[in-house]
């Protein structure tokens, strides 16, 4: 067993906390007390390798898709990014949290049969619906103040199964200034990539509000080597915030309209755009 | 071009994040804090244990600890006593796989510049040093005391540091490491002296070669005068050795100590030869000389005046000695941490600091450190020795007194825990400690 891993229940006990390294995962399964055993089982197990399979690989995970790539978590993060490479600069680490949710939650299904399960990788989240059930996600559209904003109900017969956020002041870098890019899609790696490169264009190019620093002088191993990436967004007017959504929702429709993404919600400073053709899955509303 | 990439290196995945002052690495666990990878939670769980570290504690304990831990493990009420123990009478006992000469017993070990403590003996295939300890902490002036405090808490911390000892060697030691002695990379540890080697391998030279010598700077063993080449009929071959002969095939002192061949200080193995007896030796009479390790090799053939002469050896002689370094477990450097907890330690944990001590004597109560199983010494008080690369990296942090401060955890059933005096208005359930 993998001595790194923690593996702990949340004070509820219903919610397991598992963490290798950077991966911080949560998984909730409602299912029979047997299958639920079953199916943390798994998880952990899968857990056990996940980390080391993907250090394996990371020097080619950090190049610029497309990459040809040995590990099953690996192959999930080119495959997510393989439909926005040719367009735009995008490695296979742009799928990485999402990746690793479906990978986790595969093995689980593998292992036994569930009602509903999710597991969630520090906001990128897979999630699995038996016919007739669905999930509610809470949304959090300012991750440096979180709070619950906004919440999103998922249906077993929608397509979705994942949920991603990509924001510039999260975990990972953004070449854009959306505090939030919440994207729904067919798995969670899809959701990851897919957030990642709106945010990316939700942008002011060259606004004296905007600090930004190229990534390797953050962190000197980054995947988006030079690129400048934003580290601070001061005040911005209405009409800027609405430009910069303005592009980001242009992009998301695109891939709306390409099948890559079931939905998208785009945060900037407060103001919102969403994008979605499916209004009975996406009742997103705003908390009162 | 002076500058120097401030950044560090996070060895506690196999990410290895780079992190830049300031900053912390992918996991937002590790931070680099001036220089020094720090971690950035308060705690660390294993499994349903909460360890130590990042506890806090005061000096002197005279508060209880800040954690007294409740958690419900197999129905049994367990009770985990976290605090981090300060302490001034600690130490680190280094073992290094080398047969190099170091430096002899009793020689100071410096790290820059200053004495942190000194060679105290040699074990089988180790050399064993003895650093820190409250004559060094506190006993031998600030310098030192400050110098020694740094050097344990990189040791214990998984770092690597360099020490040079008084007459010998300088080397780069780390928990878990091969040793860097002199600027070379120590491989494998011996397989055993010369002529042990010697008695595991006769039987593979056999018909291969008339005559071996395994040199070792503690007993270089020769094949046809050793036991093992006796019950093998292996005949005389008029070889004579330059040193003190023990029993028949092995001989002390052949060289002086040092990083040649076999932990010897020779370079060229036909030194240790005297001439061959002109009785017993012929011309083209072949002979294998071998290092304990099989790092050094050669192979000779006598010529016509009887000297032996450089050869290239036979491959089947070659796999022979590779078997040799193949069965040579790799060199490494391993550090126990070693430290008593005090009165004062004690009392933050129960209001019987004695009770305690006598309750870990009778093994009612089970100590860790960083969740780590830990040795504890027979006799009085609570000293004990742990292995630093099994707790969490940088478990160890230290106070300006100077002292290290180590994780110490003291685990025992609820009702055992009442009965020791313990703090029961303080007990607090595991998961109000461990937050949502």
């Amino acid at each position: 067993m993998n001595p790194r891993l923690h593996i702990a229940w949340l004070a509820d006990g219903k919610r397991l906390h598992v963490q290798d390294g950077p991966i911080d995962l949560v998984i909730q399964v409602f299912a029979s007390p047997d299958a639920t055993a079953r199916a943390l089982q798994a998880a952990v197990l899968r857990m056990s390798t996940v980390l080391g399979e993907l250090c394996a690989e990371l020097s080619l995970l950090r190049r610029a898709a497309p990459q040809s790539l040995r590990g099953p978590v690996a192959r999930r993060m080119n495959m997510a990014v393989l439909p926005f490479c040719a367009a735009r600069f995008i490695t296979p680490m742009a799928a990485v949290a999402g990746a690793v949710a479906d990978e986790v939650l595969a093995a689980m299904l593998a292992a036994a049969g569930l009602e509903r399960a999710y597991v969630n990788n520090g906001g990128d989240i897979a999630l699995h619906l038996a016919p007739g059930t669905s999930f509610t996600a809470g949304m959090v559209t300012r991750l440096e103040q979180p709070r619950l904003d906004a919440q999103l109900r998922i249906d077993s017969d929608s397509p979705t199964r994942g949920i991603a956020t990509s924001g510039w002041s999260g975990r990972s870098f953004s070449l854009g200034i959306a505090d939030a890019v919440t994207v729904t899609a067919a798995t969670a790696a899809a959701a990851d990539a897919a957030a990642t490169m709106i945010a990316n264009m939700v942008d002011l190019p060259g606004h004296p509000a905007i600090s930004r620093a190229p990534a390797t002088s953050i962190d000197p191993q980054s995947d988006l080597g030079d690129r400048l990436v934003t580290t601070a967004v001061g005040p911005l007017t209405m009409s800027e915030k609405q430009e910069a959504l303005a592009t980001g929702a242009a992009l998301a429709e695109n891939y709306l309209a390409a099948g890559l993404i079931t939905g998208a919600a785009l945060c900037v400073q407060n103001q919102s755009r969403i994008v979605n053709h499916h209004q009975r899955e996406h009742a997103l509303a705003r908390h009162p | 071009m002076t500058d120097i990439d401030p950044s560090i290196r996070c060895d506690a995945c196999p990410v290895m994040c780079y992190i830049k002052p300031g900053r912390t690495g992918a996991c937002d666990r590790y931070a680099n804090a001036d220089g020094v990878l720090t971690r950035t939670d308060p705690h660390v769980f294993l499994g349903d244990t909460i360890t130590a570290i990042g506890a806090g504690t005061t000096y002197p304990d005279y508060k209880p600890a800040p954690f007294i831990v409740s958690a419900q493990v197999e129905g049994v009420d367990m009770i985990t006593v976290v605090t981090e123990g300060i302490f001034s009478y600690c130490g680190a006992k280094i073992k290094i796989d080398t047969d190099r000469h170091l430096g002899l017993e009793r020689a100071a070990v410096r790290a820059g510049g200053e004495v942190v403590g000194h060679v105290t003996t040699a074990e089988y295939g180790s050399q064993m040093l003895s650093l820190g300890g409250v004559h060094h902490l506190t006993g031998s002036g600030k310098k030192s005391g400050r110098v020694t405090c740094e050097t344990l808490l990189t040791l214990c911390n998984g770092g690597a540091v360099e020490l040079s000892i008084e007459n010998g060697a300088t080397l780069i030691a780390q928990a878990g490491a091969a040793p860097i002695i002199d600027g070379v990379p120590e491989q494998k540890m011996r397989v055993g002296c010369g002529s042990a080697t010697i008695g595991m391998f006769a039987q593979q030279w056999r018909g291969l070669v008339d005559e071996v010598v395994v040199v070792d700077d503690h007993i270089t063993g020769v094949l046809s005068e050793h036991q093992a080449g006796k019950l093998l009929d292996i005949q005389e071959t008029g070889i004579r050795i330059q040193g003190r002969r023990s029993t028949p095939g092995r001989y002390f002192e052949v060289a002086a100590p040092g990083t040649g061949w076999g932990g010897t200080d020779i370079t060229e193995p036909r030194q240790i030869l005297g001439p061959f007896d002109k009785d017993h030796a012929r011309p083209g009479l072949t002979m294998l000389m071998v290092s304990t390790t099989g790092e050094h090799a050669g192979y000779f053939v006598l010529d016509k005046d009887l000297r032996p002469q450089p050869r290239a050896m036979p491959a089947p002689l070659a796999d022979a000695v590779a078997l040799i370094k193949d069965n040579c477990e790799p060199a490494l450097c391993s550090v126990l941490f070693m430290a008593g907890a005090g009165g004062s330690l004690r009392s933050g944990v129960t209001q019987n600091p004695v009770r305690l001590t006598n309750a870990v004597a009778a093994a009612i109560v089970r100590v860790t450190c960083g969740g780590a199983p830990v040795y504890i010494w027979p006799g009085g008080g609570i000293t004990f020795m742990v292995d630093v690369t099994k707790l969490p990296k940088n478990a160890f942090g230290y106070v300006p007194t100077p002292a290290l401060v180590a994780p110490i955890e003291f685990t025992m059933p609820r009702t055992d825990y009442e009965r020791l005096g313990g703090h029961m208005a303080d007990v607090r359930p595991l998961a109000a400690v461990r937050g949502a």
